[in-house]
């Protein structure tokens, strides 16, 4: 127990430490969370998306149920609250291209981030509706989905790098 | 001594000469197109195949106004940047005055109706290749009867913004025929249809070499190393090698037509835009230019 304790009370101490010499850190770790969480937020549309793609490219077979649940997940994910996870400064000038990949532009002036929201809310939301009905009528949502999704990358992500 | 200065002096007269002559501008025959009838419709196919609204659209257009090619998206470079003009159909500030030829010579040649030479920003190095193709004045003719049916703009061009000595455009005549290449890059052979399909769309129309080829340090693309990917003339990130994809060609079509990659990420960056346009192709070209890409040795 004793040699357990010691090391994550030295870390604790370092840790403190470092705090009061640099305030930034504790700042910059809470942004590396918010980046983490956002970050699997977009592994999680990409997940559900591949169920959805993968019906509508013909590598699995339509299943109603599995692509409503998909396409639910889809929507539900579309509509959280993101300011939080998006916090100012968390961006590629800031923090390096390992880091994030999201430009500064999102928090500028001009920024019309919310309308880009918007239009993958009513895109999922036209994909819940789609996805249980047929493989036709997901087929013709997704290519909207897509167009969000690139909608926002193509002006607010630094593309590969 | 005096002697030696009239010899100089006529050295460098003909050298001038020569290097004026080897500059000029090339063009098409008057005749060339005289027979073609543009039909709009075809064309409309054509000009999303070509991208030029991708480019010539206001920066922040969206929708419909995007058909409305009014210039000034900016262009950054190691050479300056360059300001997309107005190619829309006001007769003035647009090419609403142009004729078939006149546009043809644009884009095969990269030669503007008053012999000036264009830069190459705009991709006649890649356009020029749809002289090779038996319907690609055709498709010439079609997209000059689109591109009349498109909205007029008032908006004047804007300057490009490239210092000396870049700013001598007759330089870019003998830049042209010593870089272009007017012959298709893909040394394989390409038997079936949508292989030759594929080639006219990613190596004529669609340019795809023009960002995924590296260029030399002049800026011509260095076609040995033909889509192996290339730094961003924008100096940030890098564009991706699409010559040695390990994506099925069903992923490929698929990427094209919605931007999601078979992972589920989606396109961005300028390619997003490319992805806009290919979207509102036949099922049949985007498989095409799978074909194409997957069968590039």
């Amino acid at each position: 127990m004793r040699h357990l304790t010691l090391p994550v009370l030295d870390l604790a101490l370092v840790a403190s430490f470092t705090t009061v010499a640099n305030s930034d850190t504790a700042a910059n770790a809470a942004m590396l969370k918010a980046i983490e969480a956002r970050q699997a937020q977009m592994q999680l549309y990409a997940f559900n998306l591949g169920q959805l793609g993968a019906m509508a490219k013909g590598e699995m077979p339509y299943d109603a149920g599995l692509a409503s649940a998909a396409a639910g997940n889809l929507a539900q994910l579309s509509n959280l609250n993101g300011a939080a996870v998006w916090p100012m400064g968390s961006d590629i000038d800031s923090l390096g291209k390992d880091v994030t990949t999201a430009l500064p532009a999102i928090w500028q002036s001009g920024s019309d981030v919310g309308a880009k929201a918007a239009a993958l809310r009513e895109a999922a939301a036209a994909m819940q509706t789609a996805a249980g009905e047929s493989l036709e009528a997901l087929q013709g949502a997704i290519g909207a989905v897509g167009a969000s999704c690139g909608g926002c990358h193509k002006v607010y992500r630094q593309s590969d790098s | 001594m005096r002697r030696l200065m009239i010899r100089l002096t006529a050295v460098i007269a003909v050298c001038g000469l020569a290097a004026w002559q080897l500059s000029s501008p090339k063009s098409l025959p008057e005749a060339a197109l005289a027979d073609l009838v543009g039909d709009a419709d075809a064309g409309e196919q054509v000009f999303h195949a070509a991208g030029c609204a991708s480019c010539h659209a206001a920066p922040e257009a969206r929708g419909d106004d995007k058909l409305v090619l009014v210039g000034g998206m900016r262009f950054a470079s190691p050479f300056g940047t360059f300001i997309a003009p107005n190619i829309s159909s006001d007769p003035i500030h647009g090419i609403g005055g142009w004729s078939k030829t006149d546009l043809a010579n644009a884009m095969l040649y990269g030669t503007s109706p008053t012999g000036q030479h264009y830069y190459p920003a705009f991709p006649y190095g890649s356009y020029v290749r749809m002289k090779l193709r038996r319907d690609g004045l055709q498709d010439l003719a079609n997209l000059h009867a689109f591109m009349q049916t498109l909205p007029a703009s008032e908006t004047p061009s804007q300057p490009h913004e490239v210092g000396f000595p870049f700013n001598i455009r007759r330089g870019l005549g003998l830049w042209k025929r010593v870089f272009l290449d007017d012959y298709w890059v893909a040394s394989m052979p390409l038997e079936s249809a949508p292989l030759q399909r594929g080639r006219y769309l990613v190596e004529a129309l669609g340019h795809c070499g023009e960002c995924h080829t590296p260029r030399n340090p002049v800026g011509a693309p260095i076609n040995a190393q033909w889509l192996a990917g290339a730094a961003n003339p924008s100096g940030e990130g890098r564009i991706p090698a699409i010559n040695a994809l390990d994506w099925s060609e069903k992923d490929i079509a698929y990427y094209l037509e919605t931007g999601f990659t078979p992972d589920f990420d989606s396109a961005g960056g300028h390619m997003a835009a490319v992805v806009e346009n290919l979207a509102k192709l036949p099922t049949s070209d985007r498989a095409a230019i799978a074909a194409y890409l997957a069968a590039l040795p």
